[in-house]
């Protein structure tokens, strides 16, 4: 009874919501691949942190074990996070090199602080709706959204993704009736894969991530709204050299087809 | 008042030098990133800044919910704290290390376990839902069963502590004079061991007051339902610094009330 309630605990994704939250250690793989690091491109050394968009999370842990391998002797770590709570951390100064923002305003404002420049758009996402498997609510669109009998959930309208799902409601003219306002995109999918709520907005990418634990209602075009995510290198970053070839990477061709077998667009 | 201030001097002659340093910094350590906080402090907006519907709600809302929380740990906390300190049962270690595992538990886990035991598809949560259509989470009671979660571990210690330390002769004199254990548990046990309760209970209050990660976990986020002043606080500080740094000056403000008071009248010995 306790091993099943402890293996239960291992099994759930928490949110990432500790603030200190760093990238994952899964990195025991990078040094057995052998170098295929292209002759072009000197290779990169060293750790490298990337502070990226929560909805980042999958796509961009594919990403830097695929970079890894290409760079054997590079390591990087991230810090998956609202891009709103990892903009406050890099103005704070947390030792980060590279930043990918869900939102164009949040990099704005490191741009702004003289934190980093020259942001560039990588890719888009789309909303959509994000119902646990089944649909035992029998959401079919927005609408359903102001009906107070249904368990609804946006991510709080202080991160990207609360502030694109109220901007698609308000295109759809629903008044939602919500039951909770999740501090992070993940947050919010951890509890439409458990079915403790009947429906929220979440982007196409976090759909295709749940797999089988959600289904997705779309959302018309006239309605959705388009995220663009901005990556740059932070003017302090420790690992200047590193983060400028992880930024390239993320630019290059391998990198977009790695981000678009997750969902995302190309800018 | 003479004769304790004479005793004052006396005892401060014995305390070594490297004990009254390390307590020092032991202070400064605490203190520092206070006044850190005061000093960030958006003093001239403050009035502004706390006006907001947002800051009445969630203020409401956290301490209506400490006291709900605090009150429901001491129902089910101080006989079980009892029962740890006075009975000897197969098992009693395994309870012990039982009901402390929500103190090293790190609380949004706290949080999920929960779901999984009254969430919609949780272990109860579900043949209540299903007959009943009551739900915890997303409700008032939802921030009420998570700070309790978190917070009863500090009132049983705390309360279990002070019985080991109470004497056990008035009890065991009172059942020489007949009285029941329900009677000795009412009439001695509990009026002896007051001020652990009272330490116990303020730990507790102060404890859920503060907490986060089970509640936002398990109760959701919403203003004036679920929203209290920690959850206010961690998303005002992505948003909105000065608003965020009013909130915590308004935290502060309240537990002291509560709390320093009742430290003057019943944790200084």
């Amino acid at each position: 009874m306790k091993l099943r309630a402890v293996r239960l605990l291992a099994v759930v994704s928490v949110p990432a919501l500790v603030l200190a939250a760093c990238g994952d250690d899964d990195d025991d793989d990078a040094g057995s691949t052998t170098a295929e690091a292209s002759a072009e491109e000197p290779a990169v050394e060293g750790d490298i942190t990337v502070f990226a968009a929560a909805s980042l999370t999958d796509a961009f842990t594919a990403l830097g074990t695929r970079f890894e391998s290409e760079n054997p002797d590079a390591s990087v770590e991230f810090n998956f996070g609202a891009s709103s709570a990892l903009r406050e951390q890099i103005m704070a100064g947390a030792p980060a090199d590279v930043f990918a923002s869900a939102n164009t305003s949040n990099m704005d404002q490191v741009v702004d602080g003289g934190a980093a420049a020259d942001p560039q758009n990588f890719v888009t996402n789309l909303l959509e709706i994000a119902v646990p498997a089944g649909n035992e609510g029998g959401v079919s669109g927005l609408d359903d959204f102001a009906n107070p009998d249904l368990l609804i959930g946006l991510c709080a309208e202080e991160v990207p993704c609360g502030e694109f799902g109220r901007e698609a409601l308000a295109n759809a003219g629903v008044t939602p009736s919500i039951d909770t306002n999740e501090p992070d995109v993940r947050s919010l999918l951890t509890k439409l894969e458990a079915g403790d709520l009947d429906a929220g907005i979440v982007y196409v990418t976090d759909v295709m991530a749940a797999g089988d634990a959600v289904e997705g209602v779309e959302i018309p075009t006239d309605q959705n709204v388009v995220a663009t995510y901005p990556i740059a290198t932070l003017t302090d970053a420790p690992d200047a050299e590193g983060a400028d070839a992880f930024v390239e990477f993320v630019l290059s061709d391998e990198g977009q087809e790695i981000l678009q077998s997750y969902g995302f667009d190309a800018p | 008042m003479a004769r304790r201030v004479g005793a004052r001097r006396a005892s401060q002659q014995r305390v070594p030098w490297w004990i009254l340093l390390l307590a020092a910094v032991a202070v400064a350590y605490v203190a520092v990133p206070f006044v850190a906080l005061l000093q960030r402090a958006p003093w001239s907006d403050l009035g502004d800044l706390l006006g907001r519907s947002i800051v009445v709600d969630a203020l409401r809302l956290s301490i209506t919910t400490a006291f709900a929380a605090t009150g429901l740990a001491m129902l089910l906390g101080i006989p079980l704290a009892w029962v740890l300190a006075r009975t000897r049962f197969p098992g009693r270690s395994v309870a012990r290390a039982l009901v402390t595992l929500p103190m090293v538990l790190p609380p949004v886990v706290g949080g999920a376990a929960l779901l999984f035991a009254f969430g919609r598809r949780g272990l109860l949560g579900a043949p209540v839902y299903d007959s009943t259509g009551f739900l915890l989470p997303f409700s008032m009671w939802g921030v009420v069963a998570a700070n309790t979660f978190v917070a009863m571990p500090f009132l049983v210690l705390t309360v279990e502590a002070g019985l080991r330390a109470a004497d056990p002769r008035y009890e065991d004199a009172a059942a020489t004079l007949g009285a029941s254990r329900s009677m000795i548990f009412r009439r001695i046990t509990v009026p002896h061991a007051g001020p652990s309760i009272i330490a116990g209970a303020v730990l507790c209050w102060a404890r859920a007051l503060g907490e986060f990660g089970a509640t936002v976990t398990f109760a959701g986020n919403l203003q004036g339902r679920t929203q209290t002043m920690p959850l206010a606080v961690f998303l005002a500080l992505e948003s909105d610094r000065d608003a965020a740094i009013a909130l915590s000056l308004v935290l502060i403000a309240v537990s002291l009330a509560v709390i320093l008071p009742l430290r003057d009248r019943w944790l200084t010995a």
